[in-house]
């Protein structure tokens, strides 16, 4: 079973990246499970959300506390949020950020990505461009990163849930997973 | 046709495939998105029903129980304070003896004001006279709305099918959607024998005196009897078309077990992966998940717990001034039957989380530990 | 076992739960019970004043006042003498005698 934790601030999309990363799974032929940290959002608070993958039904209710690989949708939060908090040793960290991977120090326990996802929806016109919709792009880095799903797979996962501009989404989604510069 | 959904979803779903004919209910978190999705369906003509805006969840189920009693298959959805102020049509539904069914998210009581996963809500209506289900997840959501009208038609009591708040409800899975044409078999259109018709006018629930009152009480509690059996060969014939089964009582790895743990809603999912690492230690441990309260499977959890050495009861609900309330339960069936210590732990109030380790911990606190207990707070920050 | 409900004027016998059905609901009919001797007072309509408006037929709560050839008639089985259609007769047009018991 694969744990990944996200962390976002409200409106920026990281429940519905959970579930879209979920969705892509399934469309890969894996069980899931994807939830809010259950909270009353606000937005610009900070959110988090929670995807499982796995080969059979999940049958695990709690929260993820122990997770695989840690997704930051603002770089801002790492600095009022311990994101890194519980990340299995080797586990991996990918930033919503326009820096190199370099620029972030998380010792030498886990492997750390970036992917500058505000700019790639901005440019697909995902959002506003003062609160642009980050969650796709990031999910297609991730496809990129881990391999847990492919790119198909998250395609067909934006097709089946999300409702509107699935077109800029895929785009979008693309565009990151091009970026990374290999997995 | 498998997909993925939240847990609220699949009620609405559930009650789109029961082809539900009325649907009167009242929005309150986390409740909220089964009666929007719902009335979505209807209003995309994808479900031929009757959506009624009401004021209130009491009137809502006035409207429920109107609507079934004239013979109509009757639905609605609510969460805590909403359940609550139902209360007093929950005794109307069940004493009239009409098969609504009903889905409860479960929601902690306020004050202090809470959104979260907590089963009193639900449990105190445990003596309206409604059969109780506590679903663990979302396929079992969908499946007991399908099972539940079935079952609730038969033995004419209400269903209220209860599930953990934001564990289920906001929680995204994968379901399998059974096909409309197997469950337009499994369940045929309501054709009730008793009904309120224009054309056979008669007075319904009018002034019952003392001859008659105590033999209905009576007629209601040998239909819960029947219940127990009817919920079993329905849940059997639902396993025939979809692969699922259900039941009253769904044990997990109890049949060697020394020490079995009785649990309910999605704390029990979460202890069967307990139950797995417990048993990897070499610890005979088994988990006997509770779905059904109402009709209280006495006999069918004696038979699973009879031979084991000790039992422990989770208990995400409190009835304050005693104990736990699936913990009560357990102990009166057990009384003059088996003598076996049950220790009671309450957990995971108002959505505190009860993680494997928590799990892991009463089952070992319990292994060590002989003398009963009467109430341990798991958790608690004293 | 399915209790069947009557609409016929035979008296329902029920001797315990077997007998009932599962809801409290009127098995029988209410024309078994004849009420006409509960009444004090026997209200009378008088045809002379009588405007056919028919607002005692509507306003009788049993209902015991039944329209037969264009007129309203009381049914004395059942009228129990509450004089509701008296009172709410526009040309005073129903009066009563006392009931000779």
């Amino acid at each position: 079973m694969i744990e990944i934790r996200m962390h976002g601030r409200g409106g920026q999309g990281a429940v519905k990246a959970s579930f879209v990363l979920a969705e892509a799974a399934f469309q890969g032929g894996k069980y899931v499970q994807a939830f809010p940290r259950f909270g009353v959002e606000r937005r610009g608070a900070p959110v988090e959300a929670f995807t499982r993958i796995d080969d059979k039904p999940v049958q695990i209710r709690s929260q993820i506390y122990y997770p695989d690989g840690i997704i930051v949708l603002d770089p801002t939060l790492i600095e009022v949020v311990d994101v890194t908090k519980g990340l299995k040793k080797g586990g991996w960290i990918l930033i919503n950020s326009d820096k190199d991977p370099e620029f972030y120090d998380f010792g030498d326990d886990y492997k750390v990505y970036t992917v500058d996802a505000t700019e790639i929806a901005v440019q697909n016109r995902l959002g506003s461009r003062t609160a642009p919709i980050v969650n796709t792009a990031i999910v297609g880095a991730l496809a990129k990163i881990t391999g847990i799903v492919t790119i198909d797979a998250v395609f067909k996962g934006i097709d089946s849930s999300i409702p509107r501009f699935q077109e800029e989404n895929k785009s979008a989604a693309k565009q990151a997973y091009d970026s990374i510069a290999s997995g | 046709m498998k997909k993925t959904m939240m847990g609220n979803y699949a009620a609405s779903w559930g009650a789109q495939l029961a082809r539900v004919q009325v649907i009167a209910a009242y929005p309150i978190t986390p409740q909220t998105l089964i009666v929007e999705k719902l009335s979505d369906i209807v209003a995309d003509g994808e479900l031929d029903a009757k959506f009624i805006k009401v004021e209130s969840e009491h009137s809502a189920m006035a409207a429920c129980i109107g609507a079934s009693a004239t013979g109509a298959r009757a639905y609605t959805a609510t969460s805590a304070q909403g359940l609550a102020l139902m209360h007093e049509m929950l005794h109307w539904a069940a004493l009239a003896r009409l098969p609504i069914v009903m889905t409860n998210v479960n929601r902690a009581m306020a004050p202090g004001w809470s959104i979260w996963a907590d089963q009193n809500d639900s449990l105190s209506q445990r003596d309206t006279g409604w059969m109780q289900i506590y679903a663990s997840s979302a396929q079992e959501i969908l499946d007991s709305t399908l099972i539940g009208y079935k079952v609730s038609e038969k033995v004419l009591l209400p269903t209220l099918i209860s599930f953990d708040a934001f564990f289920l409800s906001h929680t995204m899975e994968v379901v399998d959607m059974p096909e409309i044409e197997l469950i337009d078999k499994y369940l045929p259109p309501y054709k009730p024998e008793y009904k309120m018709d224009v054309n056979d006018p008669r007075s319904f629930g009018a002034l019952t005196d003392e001859q008659y009152y105590y033999e209905f009480r009576y007629k209601m509690q040998k239909a819960m009897d029947e219940a127990v059996d009817v919920i079993k060969e329905d849940g059997k014939e639902y396993e025939k078309i979809t692969g699922r089964a259900y039941s009253l009582i769904h044990p997990y790895r109890c049949e060697d077990a020394d020490m079995i743990l009785v649990t309910s809603g999605t704390i029990a999912e979460t202890t069967n992966v307990a139950v797995d690492e417990l048993r990897a230690e070499g610890k005979k441990v088994g988990n006997l998940r509770i779905r059904v309260i109402r009709p209280y499977p006495k006999k069918e959890i004696l038979e699973v717990v009879k031979g084991v050495k000790k039992l422990a009861v989770i208990d995400r609900n409190i009835s304050p001034g005693y104990s736990g309330i699936f913990s009560q339960e357990l102990k009166s069936a057990l009384y003059n039957e088996v003598d076996i210590p049950v220790r009671s732990y309450i957990a995971g109030l108002g959505g505190r989380d009860v993680k494997i380790e928590d799990i892991k911990d009463m089952a070992n606190d319990t292994l060590k530990n002989d003398a009963p207990n009467d109430l341990i707070w798991k958790g608690v920050k004293i | 076992m399915v209790i069947k409900f009557q609409n016929n004027d035979k008296p329902v016998r029920i001797t315990g739960a077997k007998d009932m059905p599962p809801m409290p609901a009127a098995l029988g009919s209410m024309r078994q019970n004849k009420t006409g001797s509960w009444r004090n007072v026997r209200p009378v309509i008088d045809y002379d004043k009588c405007i056919k408006c028919f607002i005692c037929w509507k306003f009788c709560p049993e209902p015991a006042i039944k329209i037969v050839d264009e007129l309203p008639v009381i049914d004395y089985d059942y009228c129990k003498g509450c004089l509701m259609c008296a009172e709410e007769c526009p040309k005073d047009a129903i009066g009563f005698e006392k009931e000779g018991k």
